[in-house]
């Protein structure tokens, strides 16, 4: 049995992340969580304000997105990179009627993967990201990351387009596997 | 033909147009080809409540879920096809624990992918959807399968606590087609301008 332990302890930044979600007037939170966004996720499950579910697949999530805007709120999807690639045939939809589609994405082999499984789509996620028509932003120090979620938000919802902010693990932290 | 579906005999026009009579204030989403050709046949191909997606198959399952949670108040009714349901069945699951009690989901199940040749889905040999959706946890789910059950099933998908997913058993005769626009970004904002404008 392989256990896992995160070793980084994240900081301020994911608050920022938050904070920036707030700020942009988002509702609906949809995530297939990752271990980097873990206090990301906990600070929108434990606002009353904001509807913060857990999707069986990454694949839900523009659909949702769609929906809400018909509905006049803002959401956002949080994912890790793995699950870029389950997005795109949904994505079709955000791309055909405009609809906005904002992304935080943990990028799992950006920096010192341990799990040789992450590879293949932390390193294609954001050239499938980009040939799914959407746009995509790094966030490469901690101190940048409530202003990258900011300017995406601001993108994803006066264009009316796709938008993935991609957090390095250099910001999230390293996930340790024990040998 | 010995798949189960030949013997479904209820009529998908006119439960749609049972369900949407008289509701020109409820948004309505659906899924690909019948179910969308359905909501055309019960509002026209004008109404700007009715959002009907022509791909992203699986989809229209959380288009209506994002909706709900966006508008609490208004009853929010999707209609889809059972192979449209098969291909994101997992949003049953997502439905199930989302809270959103008003949101319906009416699944239309010929058992056939009727668009494509009449190819058998898994429903048609022994997957029930109703089943599927009651173990869940949703609060109202079942099959109906004859004329006798029709008029409770729409009035909970009207009126009960959701979510709320019945899935009618119906003939695999295609209804046909029905001209329509496929232009997303006209739909979108005819929807928008007409839901959000409501006082």
């Amino acid at each position: 049995m392989v256990s896992e332990a995160e070793s980084a302890a994240a900081g301020s930044w994911s608050r920022d992340v938050y904070q920036a979600l707030k700020d942009q007037g988002i509702k609906v939170v949809g995530f297939v969580p990752d271990g980097g966004m873990k206090e990301v996720i906990d600070l929108c499950l434990a606002d009353k304000d904001m509807k913060t579910i857990p999707l069986t697949n990454e694949s839900e999530g523009p659909s949702l997105l769609a929906g809400c805007w018909l509905g006049g709120a803002k959401g956002c999807l949080i994912m890790q990179s793995t699950g870029v690639g389950n997005v795109i045939n949904n994505a079709s939809m955000s791309e055909v009627c405009q609809f906005p589609f904002l992304a935080l994405v943990s990028w799992r082999s950006s920096w010192a993967e341990g799990n040789r499984w992450q590879v293949p789509m932390g390193q294609r996620c954001r050239d499938y990201f980009k040939m799914a028509g959407f746009q995509v932003m790094s966030v490469d120090s901690a101190d940048e990351a409530g202003a990258s979620v900011a300017a995406a938000a601001e993108e994803a919802f006066n264009t009316l387009n796709g938008v993935g902010v991609f957090f390095s693990q250099r910001v999230m932290g390293v996930k340790r596997f024990l040998r | 033909m010995s798949a189960r579906n030949y013997a479904y005999t209820l009529n998908r026009r006119e439960i749609v147009k049972q369900l949407l009579k008289g509701r020109d204030d409820m948004p309505v989403v659906t899924g690909l080809s019948s179910a969308a050709y359905d909501s055309v046949a019960a509002r026209g191909a004008d109404h700007p409540l009715n959002f009907n997606l022509h791909g992203a198959l699986g989809g229209a399952a959380m288009v209506g879920l994002g909706l709900a949670l966006a508008q609490p108040e208004k009853r929010v009714m999707v209609l889809m096809g059972d192979g449209d349901v098969l291909c994101g069945l997992g949003s049953l699951a997502t439905y199930a624990i989302s809270g959103a009690n008003n949101l319906s989901l009416a699944i239309f199940d010929n058992g056939i992918y009727g668009e494509t040749g009449n190819q058998l889905t898994a429903t048609s040999q022994c997957v029930e959807l109703g089943e599927i959706a009651a173990a869940c946890g949703m609060p109202v789910a079942r099959t109906v399968d004859s004329e006798d059950q029709v008029d409770a099933a729409v009035n909970d998908l009207l009126n009960a606590q959701g979510p709320v997913v019945i899935n009618f058993k119906v003939s695999p005769k295609h209804p046909g087609h029905l001209a329509k626009t496929r232009d997303g970004v006209w739909m979108k904002l005819r929807f928008r301008n007409a839901f959000l404008g409501q006082p």
